[in-house]
């Protein structure tokens, strides 16, 4: 182990959350240095518009995702079970190297409502404490819209966000999403333009009495330069977006908005393909030292450092601290310890429609771009006798259609040989579907800890997730799918499969990389493990920040709330932290 | 905390790389080393990240016989009629071959460490056999379950005897002796398809063969002329990522 001299700052995970403090905390004139597990990509090299295009590279073989040699999770559906690991990624996609998984997000850039921060106040005094299932351990954040809402703004600004603003400053604006919070600021750039499904699914649901609006996209509509100097270009729609990386710079990520800015500051140093072991933490255990880690060369390195953010994905942010020995283990037996507690996933429900005579042409498409209703999300709809809490997202959002993923057929076709490509042939361009993804509430046995039988190529124990849907989470799945089948309906398809979740959480089909939880925020350090500032208890020197700190997860994608909660952990640290480094209890 | 004067970590045999030679430490990236980077971005003209091909001629990874094997399942699984050519011509067969020659045939990316053990159907695949293993062993025992069957091979079986045989072993109603039928099948299917459908650089979809009778345009890159023209036939002919290398090459 070789001992590098100590810097101000150590930043675990170069992704949106990692990118946007070091970018932060180098403008506060700090010595920075930021430490990624995978390479170092740009977009010119890495996503080269002459290769980029490429389904079986980036789809299939998972190009841009964390290789499972190097780390991955076991998985489990509850405590009775032996966890095994997961040998190639299925449920969800966790990224790797600079801009992490926000290189192949979908854009997807919703904020959190209001209410979903202070969840479990707003439910009991809606509906009384009674009325929440037993089995749900929802929690309030510890924070409220008011301190959240300035940190989404800076984010969408940084990102390019476009959209159409539905409440603006408390004005409701029509054509934007009534249910959103009250913005201070306008998107800053305008709704992208929609293929054809998004629109005959708007117009349906407008019939039905319902309110859609353009799905709020970090692909920027129009040539944007963010407040860092970094210039994107617009969205072509070319529909090599979830899963890719983006070579038109229109897609916002850590490489297209922040990198550029933050790579120019002398006092900001990258380290890549090396990985985080620990962080270190002195005999009190309520001082964070600093971190080691390996290279590639398998050289350990210290890198001693006055002040560590751990801004990986949502599992290392967890098994970090399980590894640090940083707070207590979550036991679900003893309902003791938070680290690993609510952790939380995403309800993916789906509605397919198959016409006749309708050419949607699915390859124009991206990953955010399409129209929504939030009639049936969240608490945006009376939930009293329903026996569930929560709703999704209800949106048609086509991606793409490169056909080794995109081959609709419908039921009872052939999976080979001459009937099923006359059958295939038919319907590729013919069919649609609607999606709701729709939210995950926690419960008391969904928790992340070490697997005790598996070990990474460093002989550390794998996470293991044990998980499985809460009995409120199907009844809610089918509850809003059947709203979703009632708007298809409408749209009068020659036939359509409706599917809602049921069942157990299964790792193989790909769902959403929406893991959030295991490190949640909160007001009490017996719930929670961090603060409304993202600063661990009793380790002040020590921030964990992204979706790992979510307390559970509503109808919406994550990335708008991660980037906000990365430049409000910055933000806080900054304004009180660097003045009188300690908990703050007072901010 | 202090601000601190700006100063290079000081590393050993660690190299700090600065920009202008960061393009040199890109063209390895598949075995990259660690490095530490400081400073602006800059950016080699004509750099990239190619995919994985191989240009060699001949079979790279199954041998003659097991390549005809492969070639008969890959023609029943996308028969030749007027939608288009077989799996075989549109070089299904081919694509599979240069993927187990690949990365992909020892599933050099994936976590193998065992202990292995059968999960949950939710658990996912625990087999402890990498894809080269998978079809040298699955090609064997079907062969040597048609051999005892029927005294044959399967590509001397009829077409609608390989059918009915492919059918049964999806359907796992068929058992053979040291390999799992059914999950055979499924690997065969699934890389089948993925032959067919993926870009032709690697080998299988010939001449865009999937694509044109999908009408999927392919490599294309910007609709924005097209997003507005709703439900109309753009009679778009497909562009691959082949193309564009033969340009580069020419």
């Amino acid at each position: 182990m070789k001992k590098l001299p100590k810097t101000d700052v150590v930043v675990i995970g170069l992704g949106w959350a990692g990118s946007i403090i070091a970018n932060e905390l180098a403008d506060e004139g700090l010595e920075v240095v930021g430490i990624e597990r995978g390479p170092w990509r740009d977009t010119a090299r890495d996503f080269n518009i002459g290769t980029v295009t490429d389904e079986l590279r980036y789809v299939m073989r998972e190009e841009l995702m964390l290789r499972t040699r190097q780390n991955t999770c076991t998985m489990r559906n509850n405590p009775s079970q032996t966890a095994l690991p997961m040998r190639t990624w299925g449920s969800f996609h966790p990224g790797n190297g600079t801009g992490g998984a926000g290189n192949h997000w979908a854009g997807i850039t919703f904020r959190f409502q209001p209410e979903e921060f202070r969840l479990k106040s707003h439910l009991t005094e809606r509906y009384g404490a009674s009325a929440i299932p037993d089995e749900l351990v929802l929690q309030d954040w510890g924070t409220t819209w008011e301190e959240m809402e300035p940190h989404y703004m800076q984010f969408e600004r940084v990102a390019g966000t476009s959209g159409r603003a539905g409440n603006l400053n408390g004005e409701k604006r029509p054509g934007g999403n009534p249910f959103e919070g009250a913005r201070s600021g306008d998107y800053p750039t305008p709704p992208l333009r929609q293929p054809y499904a998004p629109t005959l699914f708007a117009d349906a649901a407008k019939n039905l009495g319902y309110q859609p609006f353009p799905v709020p996209s970090s692909l920027v509509s129009e040539a944007y330069t963010n407040p860092y100097g970094v210039t994107m270009g617009p969205c072509t729609f070319c529909g090599f977006c979830t899963n890719y990386g983006c070579a038109n710079y229109s897609k916002a990520s850590a490489i297209t908005t922040v990198l550029p800015a933050l790579m120019r500051k002398p006092n900001f140093t990258a380290y890549t393909n090396s990985e985080v072991l620990q962080v270190l933490t002195d005999s009190t255990g309520k001082k964070a030292t600093g971190v080691t880690y390996i290279d590639s060369s398998g050289d350990e390195w210290e890198q001693p450092a006055d002040l560590v953010i751990v801004a990986a994905f949502t599992f290392e942010n967890v098994r970090l601290m399980l590894l640090s020995g940083i707070g207590e283990a979550y036991d679900p037996v003893t309902n003791s310890g938070t680290t690993g507690r609510n952790y939380a996933y995403q309800t993916a429900n789906n509605v397919t429609l198959f016409f006749d005579n309708k050419n949607f042409n699915p390859f124009i498409g991206a990953g955010a771009v399409g129209m929504g209703i939030d009639e049936f999300n969240n608490d945006n709809f009376d939930h009293s006798g329903l026996g569930f809490f929560g709703g999704g997202s209800i949106r048609v959002t086509p991606i793409g259609a490169a056909p080794i993923g995109y081959r609709p057929l419908p039921p009872n076709t052939p999976k080979w040989g001459s009937k099923w490509k006359q059958t295939l042939k038919d319907n590729y361009l013919s069919t649609m579907s609607i999606g709701c993804e729709a939210s995950s509430y926690t419960t008391r046995t969904n928790y992340l800890s070490l697997d005790p039988n598996y070990k990474d190529p460093h002989g550390r124990p794998l996470l293991r997730i044990t998980f499985d849907f809460a009995q409120n989470d199907l009844k809610m799945a089918q509850y809003c799918t059947n709203k979703v089948a009632e708007i298809a309906k409408v749209m009068n398809p020659r036939e359509m499969i409706v599917k809602p979740m049921t069942g157990h959480w299964s790792s193989v089909p790909y769902q959403s990389s929406h893991v959030v939880g295991g490190f949640i925020m909160g007001a009490d350090p017996r719930t929670s493990s961090v603060n409304k500032h993202l600063q661990v208890w009793d380790v002040p020197n020590l921030f964990v920040v992204g979706a790992s700190a979510f307390p559970q997860n509503p109808g919406y994608n994550p990335t708008g709330t991660v980037g906000a909660l990365a430049f409000k952990a910055a933000h806080d640290i900054r304004r009180y932290y660097l003045k009188r480094p300690g908990e703050m209890i007072s901010a | 905390m202090r601000k601190r004067a700006k100063t290079l970590p000081g590393v050993t045999r660690r190299q700090v790389l600065t920009w202008s030679t960061l393009g040199v430490a890109a063209t390895v990236s598949q075995v990259a080393d660690a490095v530490s980077l400081k400073g602006s971005p800059g950016w080699t003209p004509f750099s990239d990240n190619p995919p994985e091909t191989y240009p060699q001629q001949g079979w790279l990874f199954f041998t003659d016989a097991e390549a005809k094997t492969i070639e008969a399942m890959v023609d029943r699984l996308i028969p030749a009629d007027d939608l288009s050519v077989g799996g075989k011509e549109a070089g299904c067969a081919v694509f599979i071959d240069r993927q187990l020659h690949g990365s992909y045939g020892t599933f050099e990316r994936l976590y193998m460490q065992g202990p292995f053990q059968q999960g949950t159907t939710e658990q996912g695949d625990q087999s402890p056999l990498v894809p080269r293993q998978r079809y040298r062993k699955g090609i064997a025992a079907l062969n040597r379950y048609v051999q005892q069957t029927s005294n044959k091979n399967f590509t001397d079986l009829t077409p609608p005897q390989q059918d009915e045989l492919l059918h049964a072993m999806e359907a796992g109603k068929v058992h053979f002796s040291d390999f799992d039928a059914q999950s055979f099948f499924l690997e065969v299917l699934n890389n089948t398809m993925e032959g067919f459908f993926a870009d032709p650089v690697y080998g299988g979809n010939r001449e865009m063969v999937s694509w044109k009778m999908l009408g999927f345009p392919g490599a294309r890159y910007d609709y924005r002329d097209y997003i507005e023209r709703h439900n109309e036939d753009l009679h778009f002919e497909p562009i691959s990522i082949a193309q564009w290398k033969a340009k580069d090459e020419s």
